[in-house]
């Protein structure tokens, strides 16, 4: 058994280098605003919201079905479709293509899935390189670090990072941070992969049931130029990621780029529906704890996610200590949520990176009910007994003083007079987790219940508070 | 499949199958008209220069004097489009990664969506898929009549149900994966510039 990741001590690390943690809160903050601006563009945006979770539902409530028809559509269409019940399955079917032809080079695009599965690590311990061709998904590749943010991973790394980073790897000039000298040093560097490989590899945003295709959206073409330009195509994807039609592919791709980063649509959106001529295109579809999830009651609306990052950007926390501190492959908001249903025991203290701000549903594309699935999570974590023994005391004693009123008025009349006496110490030390970065703020004179006494009490004739 | 593959099949659907929540009502997609004017050529015009796209503005008489005058050091042109020439068509590559030699290509798309600024491209366009993303520069021919007012209407497009490859592409390829702002080019094309130009013979509106 793993042991719990201790998301608040790594994020302690995080925020303890102020230049990193100010930077990223800044960046996507501004991603939350573009996000914003770009709705309020789109007069139908709460009802395509609507629609999209609506979609999402229907399809999961039919999954089987839809699976069913992709298959037969992508069959139909050439496509060779895999099914795979777990990572280790996923990725032996992954190296055997790959072995069979004797191919030592794969040039892939992000996916989340594949990080999920730990593939690239699978397959280089058996001889095959991997090159990541997204930008930000190379960088943390070369830095031997897992994504930081599921749309821009390397976001909470800084273009003097990227330099260094780049000068060691590349050669390229450490000094030289301007973005796209390091864009450009990517482009020389990665090109060569392109047209070597003789295999490439996406995942999926979307999978298309009606017309067998998978649909893959992002904004540096890589996806095109790894499934297009070698031979062999290699598609990954969860079995949640069905919809039914090319009518709805259309809802999703309106929400999708507005909701990630404030675009209209990524740079490239595209339908691949089966190989060229004289090349193999294969499928696997992957379940690894999917289905498990779907039959969860209270979660299972967590499988409509379609990956924007809408909930990262927006959360207080995950802005202020960064994805790393999570110790997960799905980090922020929507990591809290699905990543105990791999692993409760490694993630029970994820529930409780939150303020339960709700903001985070309030800007899910698919209306995902985040903070509330949070919350209970909290209670599943307590019913499992998987709550640290310092914070279930602080419930317990917080529970017994807020249900009894007699009680919250001596705590709070008497812990305001303590605060005015008591040593540093007493006041900062393990037991306040919210001193550890903040001072505690000064007392009021008098609690509200002694205002109110004082100022209201006669008005009310009596009334009791 | 082999005998391991269709028992991961079998159980993957028997799982689904068993906790597939109570079946839930597929909506109806309503139509959503065009948000703005209505006029779908000034609208593709901003919205795909926000991406970063360029629409020219005058008439091209000329497409040879004006690929040579825009790129007059691109050496390896070429063109997927009948009514010009280029120094090379896309029938040349036989390896499709020999496409990296290009420097600019010539494409005509079947059609652009005025909400986003995308245009439309498949393999029948394409004809070597990678002519689009290893060259340096694209230079698309789209007729205005073609251009269709939202991703709704865009989807209809029966390329997205018959054709085996197809892109909405939106300017050149970007990046913000680096400090949060978008730099172009990243791994393909470094500019795409449109020409809004009746297709020959003339066309339907598309979707």
């Amino acid at each position: 058994m793993s042991a719990p990741v201790d998301q608040a001590k790594n994020a302690e690390k995080f925020l303890a280098d102020t230049v990193h943690e100010q930077r990223l809160d800044k960046l996507l903050w501004a991603m939350r605003m573009r996000r914003d601006a770009a709705a309020r563009q789109v007069p139908e945006w709460e009802e395509l919201r609507t629609l999209a979770s609506e979609i999402k539902e229907h399809t999961l409530s039919n999954l089987s079905q839809y699976l069913i028809e992709f298959e037969t559509k992508a069959t139909a269409n050439g496509v060779i479709v895999h099914w795979a019940r777990d990572a280790h399955e996923h990725n032996q079917i992954v190296y055997n293509l790959l072995a069979e032809q004797g191919i030592d080079l794969l040039v892939k695009s992000k996916s989340m899935l594949t990080e999920e599965c730990e593939m690239r690590p699978f397959l280089e311990r058996r001889g095959i390189r991997v090159t990541e061709t997204d930008l930000g998904e190379r960088i943390q590749q070369l830095d031997n670090q897992p994504p930081g943010h599921i749309v821009g991973p390397a976001i909470h790394k800084t273009n003097k990072d990227v330099a260094v980073l780049f000068s060691k790897k590349y050669g390229s000039d450490p000094y030289n941070e301007d973005t796209a000298y390091l864009a450009g040093v990517m482009r020389e560097n990665t090109r060569p992969d392109f047209l070597k490989a003789h295999a490439g590899m996406t995942g999926a945003n979307f999978v298309v049931a009606e017309t067998g295709a998978i649909v893959v959206a992002t904004n540096e073409g890589n996806a095109d130029l790894s499934a297009n330009t070698p031979p062999l195509h290699i598609c990954s994807v969860g079995i949640e990621k069905i919809i039914p039609t090319t009518e709805s592919l259309a809802v999703f791709i309106r929400l999708l780029a507005r909701s990630a980063t404030g675009d209209t649509i990524t740079q490239y959106t595209s339908m691949f529906r089966g190989p060229r001529k004289g090349a193999a295109m294969h499928v696997i579809l992957v379940d690894n704890g999917r289905s498990a999830r779907l039959g969860m009651k209270r979660f299972w609306h967590s499988l409509k996610c379609i990956r924007c990052a809408a909930c990262m950007n927006t959360c207080p926390v995950y802005r202020r200590s960064g994805g790393l501190s999570y110790g997960s492959t799905y980090m922020g908001p929507i990591g809290i949520i699905l990543m105990p249903t791999f692993e409760v025991h490694k993630y029970n203290e994820l529930p409780f990176a939150s303020t339960l701000n709700g903001s985070c549903s309030n800007v899910c594309p698919v209306k995902i009910d985040i903070h509330e699935q949070i919350y209970v999570w909290r209670e599943v974590m307590e019913e499992h007994d998987q709550i640290q023994v310092v914070k279930k005391e602080a419930m317990r004693v917080a529970d017994k003083v807020l249900s009894h009123p007699a009680l919250y008025q001596i705590a709070t009349t008497t812990l305001s007079a303590a605060l005015e006496v008591l040593p540093h110490f007493a006041v900062y030390n393990r037991l306040n987790a919210w001193g550890k970065h903040r001072d505690v703020p000064e007392a009021a004179r008098e609690t509200f219940h002694e205002w109110y006494r004082n100022n209201r009490a006669d008005a009310n004739e009596g009334g009791k508070l | 499949m082999t005998s391991v593959q269709a028992l991961s099949r079998n159980l993957i659907l028997d799982l689904v199958r068993g906790n597939q929540p109570t079946a839930q009502p597929m909506p109806t997609i309503p139509h959503f008209p065009m948000n703005k004017s209505g006029d779908l050529v000034a609208s593709f015009r901003e919205s795909i220069a926000r991406m970063a796209g360029v629409v020219v503005n005058d008439d091209v008489s000329d497409l040879d004097l004006f690929v040579r005058t825009k790129f007059p050091d691109a050496k390896v042109i070429c063109s997927a489009i009948p009514e010009y020439a280029g120094t090379i068509k896309p029938a040349s590559f036989k390896q499709w990664s020999e496409a990296s030699t290009i420097d600019v290509c010539i494409l005509r798309s079947p059609m652009g969506v005025a909400e986003t600024g995308s245009i439309l491209l498949s393999d029948i366009e394409l004809q070597v898929n990678t002519i689009a993303f290893l060259a340096h520069d694209l230079v698309v021919l789209l007729d205005p009549k073609q251009i269709v007012a939202n991703i709704h209407d865009a989807c209809e497009h029966p390329h997205f149900k018959q054709r085996p490859y197809s892109v909405l592409m939106t300017g050149p390829s970007g990046s913000g994966d680096i400090g949060g702002i978008v730099v172009h080019p990243a791994q393909a094309a470094k500019t795409l510039t449109v020409i809004l130009s009746p297709a020959p013979g003339g066309v339907q509106r598309s979707g």
